[in-house]
């Protein structure tokens, strides 16, 4: 136990921290405090990946870090805060598939993600290898969130928890992407979300409501 | 199994007595100033005990055995609960009474008689009462047994007293797991102490009360009794939570000197701990029946993730 550094202490803590706010979302039924959440998460995501560029003193990691902090836990909860504000879901309550059994379908996800990415952690030489499993299991939460949601919205959040889950994982694995790759994903996101908010203004238009279910009835005429 | 340790359980058990209502009415108290109420004094519990001993014991006509002797299993559990959790020392020549599975058995044999004491006299309230207590046990069992099986991976053993050992003389080490717990623990504390976001202690609004609904026929030492043993469950899980994840201070032999620097530690944990739950009890609403089980789920859910937190990263050497 005593093997175990206080850098790998703290980021694994991060971890820990990042996988109880994916739950906390996954569980969130106002769509405020979920957009809260999530940028909770880029913020903790920023820590984490702070503390492992001062660890391992890789520069391009404090740029990552900075990306992060501006992008996740700024720029775009700023973004969806006005887009929720514009289309008037402030107060959007979402009646979810039973929350219970979601947590407990999170559960089995976290133990499947955990097994899966044992192995392989086994295989890295980073200090913070052990934060793999966690990262997929953010990874997979994300997804269920996306398949469990039936508002616009939350599923764009869901999309971004799982970009978040795949920067851990590329921060846990390798110290991450190159520079070119990791802006070019930033870029990519923030691009996603304002054209995903064009077309939330589309939806609402058609339908009078950002419910993707009322997508199934499309039909080309 | 020495005199020293002996009469420092002793000296545990008479301390838990003494103690337990004084928790109560010091979170009645905090209750009160948070929510701008005159405050009731301290010793209120002491007086209420005091009162409900001299009065006489009224019975239903259709009560039996199991309504009279119910009230002394459930303060004699309560009582076996403080012996056992280490609150001062480590040193309990009780403790291999019980293990902590064991203890949530004992929590869980009082609940059974409560229930059954409740339903015992075939009134609706009574019954409804006892049914709810069994849907929150149910519940809150999985996830406590859940947080132990973690401290019981931490410290390789399921003693109350090597968990505590463990824990209190290791280096400091950031277990995130140890957290996860924590929060899960609070969580099924609450409930399982009847505290607001699932039952509210105060009230005798027949829709919403739990403990209260199934101890309305009691009366005199009987009611005295019970609401001695509801102080005494509070006082077991403060000193459980306390003694899990705040272990500094508890002595670890049964020296005179080390038992005395840990009484005033503990009044410290225990006042700071009961002014908490008086916070929790004032910002939070109590929800609806039907929203208890994803309250608990939660609770088994972070206990469950800090198993699977610890399996990850925190085995590797």
């Amino acid at each position: 136990m005593s093997t175990i550094p206080l850098s790998a202490q703290l980021i694994n803590l991060c971890a820990s921290v990042i996988l109880l706010l994916a739950f906390a979302m996954l569980a969130q039924r106002r769509v405020m405090q979920l957009i809260n959440l999530f940028a909770l998460q880029g913020l903790v995501l920023c820590l984490s990946t702070l503390v492992v560029a001062v660890t391992t003193k890789q520069h391009h990691l404090y740029w990552s870090a900075g990306l992060t902090l501006l992008l996740k836990a700024l720029l775009l909860p700023w973004i969806l805060h006005r887009l929720v504000r514009k289309l008037y879901v402030k107060w959007d309550i979402e009646s979810l598939v039973n929350v219970p059994t979601t947590m407990l379908v999170g559960v089995v996800l976290v133990m499947i993600a955990f097994n899966v990415a044992q192995p392989i952690s086994l295989l890295s030489q980073t200090i913070s290898r052990g934060t793999l499993g966690i990262a997929l299991a953010v990874v997979m939460l994300a997804f269920l969130m996306m398949i469990t949601r039936t508002k616009a919205i939350p599923q764009v959040v869901g999309f971004l928890a799982m970009e978040n889950g795949l920067f851990l994982a590329a921060t846990s694995a390798t110290y991450g992407m190159p520079m070119v790759v990791e802006l070019g994903i930033a870029l990519d996101v923030l691009v996603g979300v304002i054209i995903l908010g064009v077309f939330f203004f589309q939806i609402r238009d058609q339908f009078d409501s950002l419910d993707i279910r009322n997508m199934e009835r499309l039909k080309d005429n | 199994m020495s005199i020293s340790g002996l009469l420092g359980q002793l000296f545990a058990i008479v301390l838990a007595l003494v103690l337990a209502p004084l928790l109560t009415g010091w979170v009645n108290q905090c209750r009160a100033w948070l929510q701008s109420r005159s405050a009731p004094p301290l010793l209120q519990p002491y007086y209420m005990l005091h009162k409900l001993f001299r009065k006489d014991v009224v019975l239903a006509h259709n009560a039996s055995s199991v309504f009279r002797t119910a009230p002394f299993v459930i303060f004699g559990c309560m009582l076996l609960a403080c012996a056992i959790i280490p609150s001062l020392s480590t040193d309990l020549p009780f403790a291999p009474a019980a293990d902590t599975l064991a203890l949530v058995g004992v929590f869980g044999l009082a609940r059974i008689f409560i229930s059954l004491a409740a339903m015992d006299i075939g009134t609706a309230f009574g019954s409804l009462g006892g049914r709810r207590e069994m849907l929150i046990g149910f519940l809150a069992e999985p996830a406590l047994l859940m947080v132990i099986f973690t401290l019981a991976m931490i410290s390789q053993s399921t003693s109350v007293a090597t968990i505590v050992e463990t824990l209190a003389h290791r280096e400091v080490v950031i277990y995130p797991s140890l957290a996860f717990a924590g929060i899960a623990f609070t969580f099924v504390s609450l409930a399982e102490n009847a505290r607001v976001p699932v039952d509210n202690p105060a009230t005798h609004l027949e829709l919403t009360m739990i403990h209260e609904a199934m101890i309305l026929e009691y009366s005199g030492r009987h009611l005295a009794l019970i609401e001695w043993a509801a102080s005494l469950k509070l006082y077991a899980y403060s000193c459980l939570g306390l003694a899990l994840f705040f272990p500094w201070g508890i002595a670890a032999g049964d020296s005179i000197l080390g038992l005395a620097g840990a009484i005033p530690l503990l009044l410290m944990k225990l006042a700071i701990g009961g002014a908490l739950l008086a916070l929790i009890e004032t910002v939070n609403a109590k929800m609806r029946i039907f929203r208890a089980p994803e309250f608990l789920g939660t609770a088994f859910m972070l206990a469950v993730l800090g198993l699977l937190v610890r399996l990850l990263l925190e085995t590797r050497v």
